[in-house]
């Protein structure tokens, strides 16, 4: 314990490499002497003898980042590198301050077993009912309605299950879209190499759902679920879930929404049947997942989720209230910087494809492709810059294969880039790469002989 | 660069005037055939932008390519660079290697 009080580098567990200090999760931002009980105020009366407000003490403000002189020291680096820059935070988002308070004090008070008899078991499984009901809010449906799994991707595929299993006397065909995150593919895939079927709904070159090609999908013979994604994470376009949503219900078809890029950022249209999410990409940590699946829905888990451990789960929660709290305001901030880059990189940068919805969109992604470019070439050189970036380009894949998405899309696949910003973003780290990017994607060029074409 | 053979057939004659880039059944008349097998995104866009401007308008160029993303690059190439996809085979003269055909229009 005590690990986020601590200089990086000079613990055992502290993120970030010595040597260099990160100004993510490296304790800075998140740093704060309060203690115990004080971190879990913000769950109510009981804890730590406060009702909690939207103002609450122990939860600071979603504007907190130091500003770049205030950044821990790098000891022993006496190099010209520019500060670090994550801007991934569609994998994962920073640790949230109030995440890490809620995790030390769960740490303390939170560590036995909730399903126990006793009174320390007691005090654990309030703490994971507490954390639960702040997810159900969050999200509009009941505590009872939500149970916690060990990841995004374990929640989907666990969805996914239950539904089929659940409406196996209706039918065996998965509805879903094109564009799903993998661990709905695979899933999918599972589904048919086990016998079953799988129908994929194509989408335009914005990424958007054919929703004449849904409707004919969702509304044909045996179709036991339907999954369409809030907002896809590699170009951010979303998805027109209220009609997705009508179209399941007229046809009678149970709806997953994996909404885990829009939990904590942007509101999720109520139609769905089951909900997934990730912890770690509204700010919790990671290892969380959350898998809600609404009262009446013909649904039949296999087996229960694997317990996740109050802690996390408790911290989760935090980060998540602190998330929605700043929601509104964060998406007002981080929009107009997302188009600052779509309009600037389209300007400054020869052949580029800007890709997704430039409108109806996450107010925090952006992705683009660079022709002639190696996206893993401009990976590193990027990295070499400071810039923690993504990318959806086959060469930066185990399988060599390029995105699913940027395929499905038919949009340009090499060279490309996702930015995702978060609650630390500011508009100077914006500034500053684009500000460096044209040079570093005209070096790449020139290196592969590529100007000129 | 790797430039390969040509097949031997007139630049111009029935399919695909209409900028055909569904049409995967009768393959356009190749003129040029770009050998990328075992190259690397984004490699055979590159030799394909390298070597379009250099043959007349109208011919056709066939581009081997056996990595993934060239299915889905050089069809992105041709409507960035307002060139005609014609449409993707597989090339029998070349093991069914995947074939795309571009067609230069300006």
């Amino acid at each position: 314990m005590g690990w986020a009080d601590s200089p990086p580098g000079t613990t055992p567990v502290g993120p970030g490499p010595a040597g260099r200090g990160r100004r993510v999760g490296a304790g800075g931002p998140g740093a704060d002497p309060a203690r115990g009980r004080a971190g879990l105020r913000w769950l109510g009366p009981g804890y730590g003898g406060q009702v909690v407000t939207a103002n609450d003490e122990t939860v600071r403000p979603a504007t907190v980042r130091p500003a770049d002189d205030e950044l821990p020291d790098r000891p022993g680096v006496a190099d010209d590198r520019p500060p670090p820059v994550y801007f991934d935070a569609a994998s994962a988002a920073p640790l949230h301050p109030a995440a890490r308070q809620a995790l030390q004090a769960a740490l303390e008070d939170g560590w036995a077993d909730p399903d126990k008899l006793y009174g320390v078991a007691r005090r654990s499984r309030q703490l994971l009912e507490a954390a639960r009901a702040v997810v159900a809010e969050a999200i509009g449906c009941r505590p009872e309605e939500v149970t916690f799994t060990p990841g995004g991707a374990d929640a989907n595929r666990r969805a996914l299950l239950g539904l089929l299993r659940g409406r196996r006397r209706f039918g065996d065909t998965l509805v879903h879209s094109a564009i799903e995150h993998s661990s709905v593919l695979h899933t999918a895939a599972a589904h048919v190499a086990a016998g079953g079927r799988a129908v994929s709904v194509p989408v335009d070159r914005l990424g958007r759902l054919d929703l004449a090609a849904f409707r004919d999908a969702v509304t044909a013979d045996g179709v036991a679920a339907a999954a369409v994604m809030s907002a896809n994470h590699e170009v951010g376009t979303v998805q027109p879930l209220d009609e997705v949503a009508a179209l399941c219900a007229e046809a009678g078809v149970p709806l997953l929404v994996d909404a885990a890029q829009s939990v904590g950022r942007v509101p999720v249209p109520a139609g769905w049947s089951v909900l997934t999410a990730s912890a770690r990409k509204w700010g919790g940590p990671a290892g969380v997942g959350v898998l809600a699946v609404r009262a009446g829905v013909r649904y039949d888990a296999a087996e229960p989720a694997p317990p996740v451990p109050v802690p996390l789960a408790v911290a989760a929660a935090a980060a998540l209230r602190a998330a929605v709290a700043s929601a509104e305001a964060e998406a007002a901030r981080l929009f107009p910087l997302v188009e600052r880059i779509r309009t600037t990189v389209a300007a400054t940068v020869p052949d580029v494809e800007v890709v997704g919805d430039p409108v109806h969109r996450l107010p925090n992604l952006v992705t683009f492709s660079c022709l002639y470019v190696d996206g893993e070439a401009l990976l590193h050189a990027l990295d070499r810059r400071g810039f923690a970036v993504s990318s959806g380009s086959s060469c930066t894949s185990s399988t060599l294969d390029p995105s699913h998405v940027l395929v499905a899309m038919g949009v340009l696949s090499h060279g490309n880039v996702r930015v995702s910003l978060h609650r630390e973003t500011t508009e100077s780290d914006v500034d500053r790469f684009l500000a460096e990017l044209p040079g570093i994607v005209a070096g790449l060029r020139a290196q592969a002989g590529a100007t000129d074409l | 660069m790797s430039t390969v053979d040509t097949s031997g057939a007139e630049p111009e004659n029935t399919s695909g005037d209409a900028g055909g880039a569904d049409a995967d059944t009768t393959p356009a008349p190749a003129v040029e055939v770009l050998d990328c097998r075992g190259m690397r995104c984004p490699l055979p866009v590159i030799k394909l932008a390298r070597r379009l401007p250099e043959v007349p308008v109208g011919t056709v160029v066939r581009v081997l390519a056996d990595d993934p993303a060239a299915a889905v690059d050089i069809p992105a190439w041709c409507r960035m660079r307002e060139q005609e996809f014609l449409g993707a085979s597989h090339d029998p003269g070349y093991d069914d290697a995947p074939a795309y055909d571009v067609r230069r229009r300006q």
